[in-house]
């Protein structure tokens, strides 16, 4: 009855974390950028200008997107499957794939068999590989004109903006939306913590709690143990807890019975009546073939004469 | 052409291949250096299991060749044999394994039975960001500074994982650096635990931690490592190996997965990740002007670290109550050196007072150590990287 019920507790735990783990993988597709009115920006395989979607990886390990659902039709949410059998639909870990919605799906993996509509908003959703999960969606401005494009502020994160291709307004089809030479981190601490000091604060306070927390957690663990053990003791000798004396009570430091046991020992050369009797026999190892060396070696070839 | 000029250019064209020909000055300064670290280990016996392979490797990373020709045979070529051992330390999966190794190999005890022991582990990571703030001034960045300071806390697998993220050019001289100093423990600590403690304070005897169950030396290392990765996730490579290594070890049902783990596989590793950190201290990368300033920062970063475990205990003594003072001399052992630290305050105990052991004791801080370098570094990580 216990064995099945933990079996049934771990078949609940696992089914609640399945969708934790599916949110963990295809959970991080974000819709990154997309262009409506494509005249001059970004060209297919065929030299051709068309909109286009770029999806981003916000994973930190490559994520499959074959098989996942791109649309633009809220009622239709199958309307795009993204074909098996491409390496490509493999994103690199936070990397962009770039779809064109040009209504051509013959073309190739990344050409969807719709098209964004310009002067009115767009509507487009990615939808997990079952249909019906929404990884994602956003709903393009009809007010983007001609080359613009509608991105994210930061990869896979922020809010949206309008990209004109400007000089700090960069339209990046397939690369990062936030071009960084620098990390920002680094660039913040030498900024403002030129010597250091604050660095040395923080992290320092923050080694003291970790190891305060440990030390006081194995304090109370520590007390705790030690009054069950009490218990215990008390309940093997058949004492009532309120009964006994504090020096009984105290702890028994393994150097301190040892001194006892020995001066009891040594001058009045008895032993005292245990409930337990520790008792050292040598053991006789029963033989057995397994540990037997006469079959762990190879027999010596006999040369045999007459034959 | 002739057959005695096709054999002619053929042996110049062999000439030019071979080290002779291809030999700098560094190569011999680094030859050296790969000699005396050998010597080192075999004559003196300064931490023999890491100086060795370290010291083999500088030989072996040192031999000139000729770089051009395409033999895919250098440490830093893609695809050689050494590239792949190398991955281990670039890519910074050796380290956690050893930490793997160390917990199988640790005995928590003395920590848990005494936890205030634990601070002074935590107060030795200060010589960490002593280094920093020094590093910073001398005109290093913050992630170059961190990945230096990190020598502070004497624990090779921490320095080599934390510099392969926050500056892997740094690698070489930042490893070879901490090896070096934690080979150098028993010279650099016992002076200044003697200038930082009177003699009263080194005769204080401890009293003998109590036993500690089995149940708890369980619970230690499920609770340590969730407290700690919680607070600091960015070191849940150490952190979270060393507990798993605890954890086999003491949970009894897994004792061939402990032996494994503190022997053969912390063997393996130590041989790769000793050879392959040796190997990437090629002259050309390693004899720079930062290299020197690194092994000043390192130097000093022990002694902070070493002072300042040391002079926390004595604060420490201050709120202590008189029958549960902590001898100053084990405050040395908050740097993670584990067990020579700990050795070192013991026999330092024993030098006044030949009945006072401290080894137990010090271990409390000893292993404490390591768990707050590996904090130390996943904070420096969650903070630069």
């Amino acid at each position: 009855m216990k064995k099945t019920i933990t079996l049934i507790a771990i078949a609940l735990m696992m089914l609640a974390a399945a969708p934790g783990l599916s949110a963990q993988s295809r959970g991080a597709l974000r819709i990154n950028e997309v262009m409506v009115v494509n005249d001059s920006s970004l060209v297919d395989e065929y030299g051709r200008a068309h909109a286009w979607i770029e999806l981003f990886n916000a994973n930190y390990a490559p994520l499959e997107i074959s098989s996942v659902f791109l649309t633009n039709d809220s009622t239709n949410k199958r309307k795009y499957p993204v074909p098996l059998g491409d390496v490509n639909t493999d994103i690199p870990k936070r990397q962009h794939v770039v779809f064109f919605a040009d209504g051509e799906p013959n073309r190739g993996t990344f050409h969807t068999n719709f098209t964004l509509v310009p002067g009115q908003d767009n509507w487009i959703g990615v939808y997990d590989a079952d249909g019906l999960t929404l990884i994602d969606e956003v709903t393009v401005p009809a007010s983007l004109l001609p080359n613009q494009s509608w991105a994210r502020t930061e990869d896979g994160a922020g809010e949206w903006a309008v990209r004109t291709g400007g000089q700090n307004d960069y339209i990046t089809p397939s690369s990062a939306n936030v071009i960084k030479d620098t990390n920002r981190k680094i660039e913040e601490f030498a900024k403002r913590d030129e010597n250091g000091f604050g660095m040395t604060l923080m992290a320092m306070c923050i080694v003291f709690s970790a190891l305060l927390l440990l030390c006081l957690c194995f304090y109370g663990i520590g007390k705790i143990g030690a009054a069950i053990s009490k218990v215990r003791k008390f309940r093997a000798h058949g004492v009532e807890r309120d009964t006994v004396p504090d020096e009984l009570s105290a702890h028994d430091s393994g150097e301190e019975i040892a001194a006892i046991v020995m001066a009891l020992h040594e001058h009045l050369n008895t032993h005292d009546a245990e409930s337990t009797v520790l008792t050292i026999n040598k053991v006789k190892r029963a033989y057995s073939p397994w540990s037997s060396k006469i079959y762990s070696l190879r027999e010596v070839p006999e040369h045999r004469r007459g034959k | 052409m002739s057959f005695g000029d096709f054999i002619y250019n053929n042996l110049v064209q062999f000439w030019e291949l071979t080290g002779f020909a291809n030999a700098q000055f560094g190569n011999f300064v680094m030859l050296a250096v790969g000699l005396f670290f050998i010597w080192l280990a075999i004559k003196k016996n300064f931490e023999p299991m890491l100086l060795v392979p370290i010291g083999f490797g500088i030989l072996i990373g040192n031999i000139p060749f000729n770089a051009e020709a395409g033999l895919e045979i250098g440490i830093y070529e893609e695809g050689s044999v050494l590239n792949i051992l190398y991955n281990g330390v670039a890519a910074g999966w050796y380290p956690p394994l050893i930490f793997l190794g160390i917990g199988a190999m640790t005995d928590f005890s003395a920590l848990i039975a005494n936890p205030k022991l634990m601070l002074i582990g935590a107060a030795a990571q200060f010589g960490i960001f002593g280094a920093y703030m020094v590093a910073l001034a001398i005109g290093f960045s913050p992630d170059q500074a961190g990945a230096i300071a990190i020598i502070g806390g004497a624990d090779g697998p921490t320095a080599i994982f934390l510099s392969s993220k926050l500056a892997p050019n740094l690698m070489g001289a930042i490893a070879v650096s901490a090896y070096s100093y934690m080979a150098l423990v028993p010279v650099i600590q016992p002076p200044l635990m003697r200038l930082f403690t009177t003699k009263k304070e080194r005769l204080i005897k401890m009293k003998p931690a109590r036993a500690v169950s089995q149940n708890e030396k369980i619970i230690f290392p499920i609770v340590g490592m969730l407290l700690t990765c919680f607070v600091v996730p960015s070191g849940i490579p150490l952190l979270g190996m060393l507990f798993f290594g605890n954890l086999l070890r003491e949970c009894g049902v897994t004792s061939r997965l402990a032996k494994t783990a503190s022997n053969a596989l912390t063997d393996i590793v130590t041989i790769l990740l000793g050879m392959t950190v040796g190997a990437s201290t090629q002259a050309s990368q390693f004899l720079t002007p930062q290299t020197i300033f690194i092994f000043f920062l390192g130097f000093m970063a022990f002694i902070i670290a070493s002072s300042s475990g040391v002079l926390f205990v004595k604060l420490f003594n201050l709120v202590l109550p008189k029958d549960k003072k902590i001898n100053p001399l084990i405050g040395n052992a908050g740097v993670s050196a584990v067990p020579m630290s700990a050795r070192i305050s013991n026999n330092l105990g024993l030098e006044y007072d030949p009945s006072n052991y401290l080894l137990m004791h010090a271990m409390g801080p000893n292993v404490a150590g390591v768990i707050g370098s590996a904090v130390a570094a996943g904070v420096l990580l969650g903070f630069l990287a």
